[in-house]
């Protein structure tokens, strides 16, 4: 939580005044006992309405005095408390940007999701208790005491006993039950597991008739949290009879006392009230303070899952501006890289050589898992080489701003993602001044014309979120035409066409090389797609196994060889 | 009206719930006793404390024997009032939680009896709050919420009487000034809903926006789009501000506002009954009483308040977790239904219509005969009904009109469970269990030894990458094979069925994630896997298909060719236009 106080110094008044109007709350809550003493023991021992009436007043008044101070206690602590969630949320976003591939593949998606949401909010709500009560509770605690030894030294001595021994039986209470709902959760989110699992695999439970044994797993998981929660509430539940116990032991005690000392002429009838009161007014404080220790202790752990993203350094750092870029018709080059997802493994892909002219087709090809996506992300550099070069027009990728690289290079990735809003907007993604011809233009090659030209309201169908009244071929035919908005100067088709049938896949793939001037990449599993490119580079488990012409490679490289027999017939080979 | 409605459904919610109760009324009755012995010795508190400080006086005039006495009594009470409270709560606590084990059980027992349809209609993420978060909410709303109900309304009412035993002018203070106290929080309550309503409409938007950015990172990355996001953030986070702080503010009003109204009370019943004990009408004892009981009064109402709303949230999620136990099953297997023993395999589809919805028909009139052994292939584009077919086959969905029979049987005479056994199936979903490799090879034959786990993972061509995990078989993997590429994942999901090996099979695109290369050698497998057993194969790659016996080739819910590949190409139909696509020279 510390390493987020910095976000507060633009509430710095908030956060000094919503505590400090808590604490005088505080203050005035703690004169009212002194008050109905002097009524009882001046106003109506003395017969004195005047007094009476009097103090009465100073009553109402310190009630609307504490009205006042809580009520803008609360709003200061409300702003404070809202400015600094909202602060940190931008910075996170703006964080999450930053990072590149490798921590995003490192973290996951959903994690980053439900920290910069649940986690956020969670911290607000803390520091917004806290900003209230974490003064005030301790203040009334220790306020109570010191009253108690202004009314009566031997009667406060109760007070001195009693508070160390209700705070060890609340917190004590508290720390051992900490841990177990923490395995209440673990067991609770088993349950959860079981029954996601039960719905995502229906059809394999089901066919495999594991329904019973299914049911027995999720009663038996069941009956352990019911035994737990059973345990976590034999502890829990002694907390409100002890405290009970104690703060009425000490009542006693005060009342013995009290009586003592009336009776040798040391304090008075009404200075007894005042000790019960402040007495009754510590039990409420006690049971406030530990509501807010449960949430400090929740919002510690939230504060530290969020800082765990910030600690995340982006392992690429995009420089100022690009470098000059030199004249050169080469449009990518890769010289000896080699690249692993993580040091010390096993590399990804190894001594990797080869260049592409401007306005070539280059074919990947590969098993799965040997390394043909991996390759195609060094070019935008979403990864970093471990050693060797990419360069881009003759010039390395680290060299280049990453707006800049961005912008020239256009990716369709394998996995079709489109953006809740118009088709349009989506279109708009690579190149916010496209035109609605432009647009067209690129959706015509893509062989998307006729997806966008069924739908109502053409270029303004709104696509829902996920694209998910969208087929998946026709999300990835919009995939690739929001690539091609851009007019990169490279474009990747990472294994982009794999929904389409093969007619459509064809249809593209000519399109594609009539109408554009870009440098292709086309990734495939597919003999039949990337037969015809100018040059097809063979990958297997990491390394190239060769390049060439398909008539070349078909004669020279096994690999290529076994892959297009598995795929083609000896006269599609041939054609 | 609209209020009328939703009355009665709530009493129907409400009586449903005491239905899960009644197994437990024992626990109740004992319960509420607890807890009417609980607020009774509560409230006799006051009076003690009120009588014990009468007999403190004034100097050299303190009655100790009676006060020995009356704190003795205090004491017995104090401690019979906490073990009461104790046993009350652990009481509550069986009760609740074996309610909640109850339902939740029902709840996921349910869920295997519906169909496939329903659990295909409703996302997930839905049902999944329904059994997980919705039982807690209404465990913890309902039942801890009918206990405070209980104890409150128990508590103003022994005040009541208390008091009015005392005074009765001064009771009348106290009951008139109070409700003020309500009225202010239902006042605040009332019009802060609205900006609670925008806050969470604003954090909805803000929620997407980040669901939509974080979660597709990468191509924000990859088109530069960052900027914009940060824009689009901004925009929907300074909204959210906002929202916030004005629903947080007026909302926290509630608390000071109470406590104010309390302090008024306070300081009535101070001037009142001062005056009071002036007159003689009241000694210092009962206005201590007085005091004391005006702070207990205005605290139940302030807590009811707060439990009423709770009770509706609670009540609104018992709803939900009924809809989905109330959700239909699909009708249990007739009692005369026969298990097919000793299967030939030999499927028949006769006349068969079917739609997922009325509005828009599939499958019409589909006629198929599959002799016993074959192999059949089934092409066509997305969305033509090759899966709807398996669906239909392994009686995950129920045909609308129609016969379906396997070996003359017709399916809707054999058991279920029976029925699927018979065929083994992988899809291009491919699914895990989160467990260790053994565990998920095993599925479907939880008997079966190592040799064979094995031995099925060998013929699967898993086994090389199974031994190059940390710990081989044993090796636990994560929710959904989340540790696994897609292709391992297939290949464990193949071996899971060539371990089971029943007679008839069902591949839909089995082999879409896994390299050529592999997929010829999985292809021997599975060729001697399908040697004498029905087959039926979906696949995108048409060599897969080439060697079947027929390939059915389908169009929107039709079959619009038929035949083996030699012959279909010789039509020059459909088929060979697609097959011929696969290889167009551009």
């Amino acid at each position: 939580m510390n390493q987020f106080v910095h976000y507060l110094r633009n509430y710095k008044k908030e956060s000094v005044i919503g505590p400090l109007f808590k604490l005088l709350e505080a203050c005035f809550e703690l004169l009212v006992p002194l008050v109905m003493a002097s009524i009882i023991d001046t106003g109506i021992a003395n017969h004195d309405k005047g007094h009476i009436y009097r103090m009465g007043g100073i009553l109402v008044l310190l009630g609307v005095v504490g009205l006042i101070c809580s009520v803008t206690a609360q709003y200061f602590a409300a702003k404070a408390s809202v400015g600094f969630g909202t602060a940190i949320r931008k910075d996170l976003f703006q964080h999450i940007n930053t990072l590149s591939y490798r921590e995003i593949d490192k973290l996951g998606t959903s994690t980053l999701i439900t920290r910069i949401t649940s986690d956020i909010n969670q911290m607000q709500t803390v520091v917004n208790l806290v900003l209230r009560l974490f003064l005030r509770s301790p203040f009334v605690v220790i306020g109570a005491m010191v009253m108690a030894f202004t009314v009566n030294v031997k009667g406060a001595l109760v007070f001195v006993v009693a508070i160390p021994l209700l705070s060890i039986v609340v917190f004590g209470i508290m720390l051992s039950t900490v841990p177990l709902y923490k395995k209440v959760q673990r067991k609770l989110d088993r349950i959860l597991l079981s029954t996601r699992e039960n719905l995502a695999g229906v059809r394999v439970i089901r066919a495999f008739n594991r329904q019973e044994h299914e049911e027995k797993v999720f009663r038996d998981t069941s009956n352990e949290l019911y035994k737990l929660q059973i345990f976590v509430g034999k502890v829990s539940s002694v907390l409100n009879p002890l405290t009970y116990i104690i703060v009425n032991l000490a009542l006693i005690a005060i009342i013995w006392i009290g009586g003592i000392e009336v009776d040798s002429g040391i304090i008075k009838v009404g200075e007894v009230t005042a000790l019960v009161n402040y007495m009754s007014q510590i039990l409420v404080e006690l049971i406030k303070l530990v509501n807010l220790i449960i949430n400090i202790t929740k919002g510690i752990a939230c504060s530290n899952r969020v800082q765990e993203i910030f600690n995340e350094q982006p392992s690429l750092v995009s420089p100022d501006h690009s470098a000059s870029i030199p004249d050169s018709d080469i449009a990518v080059a890769f010289d000896h890289v080699t690249f692993s997802y993580h040091s010390g493994q096993e590399a990804a892909l190894e001594n990797i050589s080869f260049t592409a002219k401007k306005g070539e087709t280059i074919g990947i090809i590969g098993g799965t898992g040997s390394g043909k996506s991996s390759l195609v992300n060094l070019i935008p550099r979403f990864y970093d080489t471990s050693s060797g070069e990419v360069r881009i027009h003759g010039l390395p990728v680290q060299d280049y701003n990453f707006d800049d690289l961005r912008t020239r290079i256009g990716v369709v990735p394998q996995r079709a993602v489109l953006f809740k809003g118009t088709i349009r907007e989506n279109m708009k993604w690579g190149n916010q001044n496209a035109t609605d011809e432009e647009i067209m233009e690129a959706l015509t090659i893509a062989q998307a014309k006729d997806v966008v030209e069924q739908k109502d309201g053409k270029l303004d169908f709104l696509i829902e979120q996920e694209g998910k009244n969208l087929s998946g071929g026709q999300k990835q035919r919009l995939t690739i035409a929001r690539a091609l908005v851009k007019h990169p100067e490279i474009l990747i088709l990472d294994d982009s066409a794999s929904a389409l049938d093969f007619a459509t896949d064809a249809r593209l793939r000519k399109a594609l090389a009539e109408c554009s001037s870009s440098t292709v990449f086309l990734v495939s599993q597919r003999s039949a797609t990337v037969k015809n490119a100018d040059k097809i580079i063979v990958l297997d488990d990491g390394q190239m196994a060769g390049i060439g012409t398909h008539q070349e490679l078909y004669e020279t490289c096994e690999v290529y060889k076994e892959i297009c027999d598995s795929q083609l017939s000896k006269e599609e080979v041939q054609k | 009206m609209a209020a009328k409605q939703k009355n009665t459904i709530n009493k129907r919610t409400l009586k449903r719930v005491l239905t899960y109760i009644r197994p437990y009324w024992l626990h109740l009755v004992c319960s509420l006793l607890l807890t009417f012995v609980n607020v009774g010795l509560t409230l006799y508190v006051p009076i003690l404390i009120g009588d014990s400080i009468d007999y403190i006086i004034g100097e050299g005039n303190v009655d100790f024997t009676a006060l020995t006495q009356i704190l003795f009594r205090f004491a017995i009470v104090v401690l019979c009032t906490a073990l009461a409270q104790w046993f009350m709560n652990l009481f509550n606590n069986r009760i609740t939680y074996c309610v909640v084990r109850d339902i939740r059980t029902e709840a996921f027992t349910h869920l295997q009896k519906l169909p496939v349809g329903y659990i295909d209609a409703h996302p997930y993420g839905d049902t999944i709050s329904r059994i997980i978060t919705d039982i807690d909410q209404f465990s913890d709303g309902l039942l801890m919420g009918f206990n405070q109900l209980f104890a409150g309304i128990l508590t103003i009412l022994g005040t009541l009487i208390f008091m009015l035993t005392i005074n009765v002018k001064i009771t009348i203070i106290v009951v008139v000034l109070t409700p003020l106290s309500l009225f202010i929080a239902a006042f605040i309550a009332k019009n802060t809903f609205n900006m609670f309503h925008r806050q969470s409409e604003a954090r909805g938007s803000l929620t997407a926006l980040i669901d939509e950015m974080v979660g597709n990172q990468k191509i924000v990355q990859a088109f530069a789009y960052e900027d914009e996001a940060e824009e689009r953030f901004a925009e929907l986070n300074h909204k959210l501000e906002t929202c916030s702080l004005k629903a947080i503010f007026f909302s926290s009003l509630v608390n000071p506002c109470t406590r104010f109204v309390n302090s008024l009370v306070y300081a009535g019943v101070g001037i009142f009954g001062a005056i009071s004990a002036l007159q003689g009408h009241l000694s210092i004892g009962q206005l201590t009483k007085f005091l004391n009981y005006a702070n207990q009064y205005t605290k139940p109402f302030n807590e009811i308040s707060g439990v009423v709303t709770e009770f509706q949230n609670a009540l609104a999620s018992a709803s939900r977790v009924f809809e989905l136990i109330d959700e239909e099953t699909f009708l249990p297997d007739a009692p005369n239904a026969v298990s097919l023993t000793d299967t030939k395999g030999q499927v028949e589809l006769k006349q068969v219509y079917f739609s997922y919805t009325k509005e828009k028909p599939l499958i019409e009139n589909f006629n198929l005969t599959v002799k016993p052994g074959q192999r059949i292939a089934i092409v066509g584009p997305t969305g033509c009904g090759k899966s709807t077919l398996i669906n239909l086959l392994m009686r995950f969905y129920d045909i609308n009109s129609g016969e379906i029979k396997v070996d003359q049987v017709s399916i809707y005479d054999v058991k279920r469970n029976n029925l699927r056994q018979n065929y083994g199936m992988v899809l291009q979903e491919t699914w895990l269990k989160a467990g260790t490799i053994r565990e998920n090879i095993c599925y479907g034959k939880p008997d079966a030894t190592d040799e064979e786990v094995i031995q099925a993972a060998k013929t699967a061509h898993a086994h090389s990458f199974i031994k190059r995990m940390p710990q081989k078989y044993d090796t636990v993997i994560s929710e959904d094979g989340g540790n696994l590429s897609q292709g391992q994942k297939q290949l464990l999901c193949i071996a899971r069925v060539l371990l089971s090996l029943p007679p008839m099979l069902i591949l839909d695109e089995a082999t879409s994630s896994i390299d050529t290369r592999t997929e010829i050698k999985i292809q021997k497998a599975f060729a001697h896997m399908m040697e004498g057993r029905t087959s039926f194969i979906v696949a995108h790659r048409l060599s897969t298909i080439k060697e079947a016996d027929c390939i059915l080739v389908m169009q929107d819910g039709h079959i619009i060719e038929q035949g083996t590949h030699e012959e279909l190409l010789e039509k020059a139909g459909f088929y060979a236009q697609l097959y011929n696509s696969q290889f167009q020279v551009y």
